[in-house]
């Protein structure tokens, strides 16, 4: 039987596979030895070519075993998945190439060649990351300048919020009501109270000591409870009927959609102070609060009112034919609705406002990556920025990958649709 | 028997366009009115500003005693009084088929969730659909859908009812468990105002027919009558085309 090489058929199945097969385990070993072994086979071909002889060999056997409908369940497989063209195939080989070359060295730096053990830089020897750097420093990373000895209030602060959360889940809805109430009312106040102390016997701490992750989840987390109500009156207001409420609205919103962050929290601990009276001082972490949040309760308005935009007439119509007035016609029937639309939306809002922390770094406040960007510059620990930064920012990862699956979840769990 | 909506001379322009044009209309209590007319007449229009879903420009609107006028504070207590069934349902969809029908007696009339929720239940009972109380609504059919809008307004106890065709949005063979409920509800004694094209219905259970074109009540007889020996010539064309 003759062989058309460039159109594969289910007849010649076994020569086409097996000859494919050869072909891309060729390109393979080509690709392997040239990175693992320094053996470069095709060095006589000129410099781009070279380079790319594993991907063509790989893609021309590929070609080959691109047989559709051939009855072998994986190879087919293979075909519809990695394989589907030959633009998908050069794609595919390359991808795993990639992988193949570049994550055994981000492993090494992370973990084989790496330092666990020991005090100071000089134990870091072995060429890898120097872990050694964010052990020492982890105090400092999660609870700033805080005074040691006191670190256990930030510590039960945290642990009441964690174990108030906990509870939450498990408890009846009754119940859980009561707890809700208390997180956001109540908790708010004794958390800060006592981490900031000054009564009931507890020292009294500035907030300028405070700092690292726990100023990372005090800041995100008063922000984000403050500017979502913020938010959902700006959003309402700017679909008011009554001209002042709206024109002041869209002015709020445009204002502080318009203005970098920094540029306000710059404003708000530099130029604010000026209008006080003398004598009058606003805690700085109070002002960085009120700035935040007013900059992403504007944010936070569009996003809510593009859920009401979305929410049909009807439905406005229907609670009004009811005998509901403005304010139970959006808190029982439109809210309800435009808010769950929009909950990609406004975890966005929220991921961004958690990754925006960092900024407040302009009045002072160092939260994690401000702690890391100080430690960094300690004569001692000098070069330690890669470890810092990457560490940084694998503990924002977290927080943000977490909060994202919480709003799928969320997603999920109100969605009436079937 | 004593009127308990009066219009007079109502007129209503969407930007230049006039929507009502010097709109005359009485009607007493129990008594059951079923408007027609091409579609763009008014029909629908002329019974959403008897519950104030539109404003009118000029005229008098009187509900239940009460004028309907822009500076009518208490538009919400009149609404209370005046349920509406619509032809998209307009169900809430995050609430379930109980919640839907619970919710503004809770929130509005003040009533203890426990009466409330006896209401809704004798309500849905009597439009036939009390086995999906827990469901919502995007799992229900549209005649469903339909009959729990019609139990949600029961809910509060309305004094009159309005249509506006509530069949239109539905698959044929729906459209018979909703007009079934509807022919209930008129033997019950209710007010009725109800736009459709369902002539069957009309015969059954209107006292008084209106035929609207061009935002103009053209025809107001006795249904009898009006079937039978219409005076105008459009509506004698509207009705040599629809039945």
């Amino acid at each position: 039987m003759k062989l058309n090489l460039v159109k594969p058929s289910k007849e010649n199945l076994n020569t086409f596979v097996t000859l494919g097969s050869v072909l891309i385990l060729v390109g393979f070993f080509d690709f392997l030895a040239n990175t693992f072994l320094d053996l470069n086979f095709t060095g006589f071909l000129p410099g781009g070519l070279s380079f790319l002889t594993p991907i063509i060999i790989g893609v021309i056997g590929l070609h080959f075993i691109r047989i559709e409908f051939s009855g072998n369940r994986l190879l087919d497989k293979i075909n519809t998945n990695f394989n589907s063209s030959n633009f998908n195939a050069f794609l595919s080989l390359l991808v795993i190439f990639a992988l193949i070359k570049y994550i055994p060295p981000i492993l090494n730096w992370f973990i084989f060649d790496a330092d666990f053990a020991g005090n100071t830089k000089q134990d870091c020897t072995s060429g890898g990351a120097c872990w050694v750097f964010v052990k020492v420093w982890l105090n400092r990373f999660v609870y700033g300048m805080y005074p040691d000895t006191e670190q256990w209030r930030i510590n039960i602060a945290f642990f009441m919020l964690l174990a108030l959360v906990g509870a939450s889940f498990f408890v009846p809805a009754k119940i859980k009501k009561y707890i809700l109430i208390f997180l956001l009312f109540v908790y708010p106040i004794i958390g800060l109270k006592l981490i900031s102390g000054g009564d009931f016997g507890l020292e009294y701490i500035e907030t300028g000591a405070w700092g690292g992750l726990s100023l990372t989840f005090i800041v995100s987390a008063f922000a984000l409870i403050l500017c979502f109500p913020v938010g959902m009156f700006l959003a309402l207001g700017r679909r008011s009927n009554l001209p002042a409420i709206r024109y002041t609205s869209i002015g709020f919103i445009e204002l502080w959609r318009g203005v970098p962050l920094i540029t306000v929290l710059f404003m708000s601990a530099v130029m604010f102070p000026m209008f006080l009276p003398d004598g009058t001082y606003v805690d700085k972490l109070i002002r960085v609060l009120v700035a935040i949040t007013l900059f992403e309760a504007a944010y936070m308005a569009e996003v809510i009112r593009g859920g009401l935009q979305a929410l049909p007439k009807g439905q406005y119509e229907a609670a009004k034919s009811l005998g509901m007035g403005y304010w139970r016609m959006h808190f029982l029937i439109v809210l309800p609705q435009a808010l769950k639309l929009v909950i990609p939306g406004i975890a966005n809002t929220f991921l961004a406002l958690v990754k925006d922390t960092p900024l407040i770094f302009v009045v002072g406040l160092l939260e994690l990556a401000g702690m890391v960007n100080l430690a960094k510059t300690n004569p001692e620990w000098l070069g330690m920025a890669m470890e810092g930064y990457v560490f940084a920012g694998l503990v924002f990862w977290v927080i943000c990958y977490a909060m994202s699956r919480y709003s799928q979840n969320l997603e999920k769990k109100l969605s009436t649709e079937r | 028997m004593s009127k308990i909506i009066e219009l007079k001379n109502v007129n209503k322009w969407f930007d230049k366009f006039q929507a009502l044009k010097d709109v005359n209309l009485e009607v007493n209590q129990q008594e059951k009115i079923v408007i027609c007319g091409p579609s763009g007449s008014g029909k629908s229009t002329l019974i959403r500003c008897i519950n104030r879903l539109e404003e009118h420009q000029e005229g008098q609107i009187v509900v239940d005693g009460k004028e309907i006028s822009e500076n009518t504070k208490d538009i919400e207590k009149i609404r209370a009084e005046v349920g509406m069934v619509f032809q998209q349902f307009n169900l809430f969809p995050h609430l379930s088929i109980l919640d839907n029908c619970t919710l503004a007696p809770i929130w509005v009339k003040k009533m203890p969730k426990k009466q409330a929720e006896e209401i809704a239940m004798e309500n849905l009972k009597r439009v036939q659909i009390a086995d999906q109380a827990k469901k919502f609504p995007g799992q229900l059919s549209g005649g469903q859908q339909q009959r729990c809008a019609l139990a949600r307004a029961l809910c509060m106890k309305p004094k009159i009812m309005l249509f506006d065709e509530p069949t239109s949005a539905l698959d044929p063979e729906m459209i018979k468990e909703v007009l079934d409920a509807m022919v209930d509800l008129a033997k019950a004694g209710m007010t009725m105002i109800v736009v459709t094209h369902e002539m069957g219905f009309a015969k059954e259970v209107a006292d008084n027919m209106i035929f609207m074109d061009e935002g103009r009540i053209v025809e107001k007889a006795k249904t009898q009558d009006f079937f039978n020996n219409p005076k105008s010539d459009r509506t004698k064309l509207f009705l040599s085309q629809i039945l």
